[in-house]
């Protein structure tokens, strides 16, 4: 394009410096004018993309403000929520063993007083020896003398001692295995009343955990509800990571949404039409597929809806008797889709089976016969399980789509804050490159025009000394010496 | 109340402008073979052709065999056609008939003479009548001949013919013996049935003589 402008075509170099040297005054005399226009240019690119830069990071804090007050909110509902359950679960404990506790403490009592009147009766001692034998005592006393009658005397208080203690120490005997009995019986109601303490103390425990899982909820909640920043960390951290996990999640059930697509697109061929398209590559059986999927997918999301798993749709509103009976529809139009789906199954395979046969019979011009043993029979079997079980397994999927979109709503926001931020940052940069560079141009102009540029330097010097040459007060004249020969004027 | 009608309108109008209309993507296929002369013999080929198509057909695609004799522009050269219903199970069992019917035929070419004369143009027009009546969004006829056209004084073939929308394969064209002695007669029959199928409206022409890849003539989207 340029080469037209050459003096010399063959020196491009050299025409390049002429035509520099002839445009040299011009640029001179528009020295003024282009460094306006320059600065001027500079100024409009930069203006605008910092005000870019200011609205933007305006909107940043506006959009992190409103992120803020999400993730609060999302903070405080799942806290609400966990505290909820917990209570519930406390109400369930209380009022199914703490409701009880009269009848336990009422057996309790039963028992240990049971306990104490066997304790009693075991603590039971034999009667004394009779006053009797304090006489006989007495009689034995006496001294033998020799006379045969009270000698037979003695010897016959003697034997009726004897026999009487033989008869008390059988007694005494007799009286601790009644009380050994007594205490053989008190076992079982030791054991019944340790192990019925055992279950109250269990049981307390679970209250105790509860309460202090309540309290730490709280205190959490607390936390939210004053706003400080840890708290926040915390929530946003936890979010994303419940968005990712819940992203994993949702990508294994579009897994098994895919197998359940391709186990009933082509049986759905009977149903609506082997060779009908809706779109270019979009079969109309493919596409009654994908609604059977996402209808067994809504079904889910209600019949989690209905059990009270998640909280997608506002449900709040409807009785508790009309909840019921929506959840029962849900799970019978899920198992009437589950039913449908073992159909197919079934229908997949007796299609694949008569085209494979059909295409071995035009193969081989005979047709194929093809076993029918229960070995052959399993993948069928298999196919109509996972049919029916697909559509349960779909329907769980209500549950990380909750998390999903609960903290997607947060990770999404703060991607969009950072965004926006790098943006801001962006103009930013670019209005300072913008302003440098109309600097920079200014500069480069005058570095182009550095000829005429360093004459009026020159000029301005040499003018500048004259001015100040003429400016400079004369130096006062000394009287001359008139010396022999001179005339003095 | 006229919100929610409003979102209700707009959603029918997603749905029925996201469907629109119906692509046709069915196929008709109408196969010519030759019973003249000595391409008699060529008949077991052509059989192995349509039942490779058979078992490629979906629900929905029509399938024709005709004969080409003396004159071919009649129905009664039509051997066998089927229209495939949608049920991937009763098309399973309309191929099946079809193809006794396609063996049943070969075994009568069998012992049978060759016609004196061949007309190959009547039986194109046949097949585009029988297409366009199926009204497939892709047709095909297959020619299973040596395509050297012969016709008795009587017949008038040289009328314009209207193939449009039609492609048109020529399958297993054997060199004749007086091809062999100036191969330009081979080479300038195609050349001139070509320029005739493709004057006609014919969207596509092909030369096939490699019976072994049919699938590359016969794919879905070729």
């Amino acid at each position: 394009m340029f080469r037209s402008l050459y003096i010399w075509p063959d020196k491009p170099l050299l025409s390049f410096l002429a035509l520099l040297v002839i445009a040299m005054p011009f640029f001179y005399i528009a020295r003024e004018p282009m460094h306006t226009l320059l600065r001027r240019s500079s100024r409009a690119l930069a203006r605008p993309l910092r005000l870019g830069a200011r609205w933007l990071g305006d909107a940043a804090v506006r959009l992190r403000a409103r992120n803020r007050e999400v993730l609060l909110a999302h903070g405080s509902r799942e806290l609400r929520l966990s505290i909820e359950r917990e209570l519930e679960r406390v109400t369930t404990l209380v009022q199914r063993d703490l409701e009880g506790y009269p009848a336990v403490q009422r057996k309790l009592m039963d028992e240990i007083t049971r306990i104490e009147e066997d304790y009693k009766r075991s603590g039971e001692v034999p009667p004394p020896a009779p006053e009797w034998v304090k006489a006989i005592e007495s009689l034995a006393k006496i001294r033998a003398t020799g006379d045969g009658v009270v000698e037979r005397i003695l010897a016959d208080i003697r034997d009726s001692l004897d026999d009487i203690y033989k008869k008390v120490v059988s007694e005494y005997r007799a009286s601790y295995q009644e009380r050994h009995k007594i205490l053989s019986t008190c076992l079982p109601f030791w054991r019944s009343a340790s192990q019925t303490l055992v279950q109250v103390e269990r049981n307390i425990t679970s209250l105790n955990d509860s309460s202090a899982k309540i309290d730490s909820n709280v205190t959490r909640l607390e936390s939210i509800f004053a706003r400080r920043t840890e708290v926040e960390n915390a929530l946003t951290s936890s979010a994303s990571t419940q968005f990712f996990i819940s992203s994993l999640v949702m990508l294994i059930a579009f897994g098994g949404a895919y197998v359940n697509f391709k186990l009933i697109s082509l049986p759905m061929s009977a149903m609506v039409g082997g060779g009908d398209y809706i779109t270019d590559s979009l079969r109309a059986s493919e596409v009654a597929a994908l609604v059977i999927i996402l209808f067994e997918t809504l079904m889910g999301l209600f019949l989690m809806e209905t059990m009270r798993f998640t909280s997608l749709f506002p449900l709040g509103n409807i009785t508790e008797k009309m909840r019921r009976r929506l959840m029962w529809v849900s799970l019978t139009i899920l198992l009437v889709l589950a039913g449908v789906e073992v159909a197919l199954a079934v229908m997949r395979d007796s299609i694949i089976a008569a085209d494979v046969a059909l295409k071995q019979s035009l193969g081989s011009g005979a047709a194929a016969h093809a076993e029918a043993g229960w070995v052959t029979r399993i993948p069928t079997f298999g196919q109509m399980i996972l049919g029916f079980t697909l559509p349960f397994a779909l329907a769980f999927v209500a549950i990380p789509l909750e998390y999903f979109v609960g903290s997607g709503r947060i990770v999404l926001g703060a991607a969009a804050t950072l965004v926006i931020r790098g943006t801001a940052f962006s103009l930013r940069v670019g209005a300072s490159l913008a302003n440098e560079g109309g600097k920079l141009a200014v500069n480069f102009y005058d570095v182009l025009i550095f000829v005429p540029l360093a004459i009026e330097k020159w000029v301005s010097r040499a003018r500048d000394a004259s001015t100040r040459a003429d400016d400079l007060p004369r130096a006062p004249g000394f009287p001359k010496t008139v010396t022999s020969g001179e005339e003095v004027v | 109340m006229r919100g929610m009608r409003s979102v209700l309108t707009l959603a029918a109008f997603g749905l029925l402008s996201g469907c629109g209309p119906t692509i046709n993507h069915s196929q008709a296929v109408y196969v010519l073979v030759d019973t003249s002369g000595t391409y008699t013999k060529e008949v077991g080929k052509a059989q192995a052709v349509v039942n490779y198509l058979l078992g490629n057909l979906d629900p929905g695609d029509s399938l024709a065999v005709a004969t080409i004799k003396s004159r071919s522009f009649s129905e009664k050269d039509i051997v066998a056609k089927v229209s495939l219903t949608k049920d991937p199970l009763q098309a399973n069992n309309q191929k099946r008939a079809f193809s006794d019917k396609m063996t049943e035929f070969a075994h009568s070419t069998l012992d049978a003479r060759g016609t004196a004369y061949t007309d190959i143009t009547g039986g194109l027009v046949q097949a585009a009548e029988f297409l366009n009546e199926t009204g497939a969004g892709s047709k095909t006829i297959i020619i299973f001949s040596d395509m050297q056209e012969e016709l008795d004084y009587k017949t008038v073939r040289n009328f314009p013919i209207k193939l449009d929308g039609i492609r048109i394969i020529a399958l297993n064209v054997s060199k004749l013996g007086t091809d062999n002695v100036d191969p330009r007669r081979y080479m300038g029959r195609l050349e001139w049935w070509e320029k005739r199928t493709r004057a006609a409206g014919a969207t596509d022409w092909r030369v096939v003589n490699d019976m072994e890849h049919l699938e590359r003539v016969f794919s879905r989207r070729s």
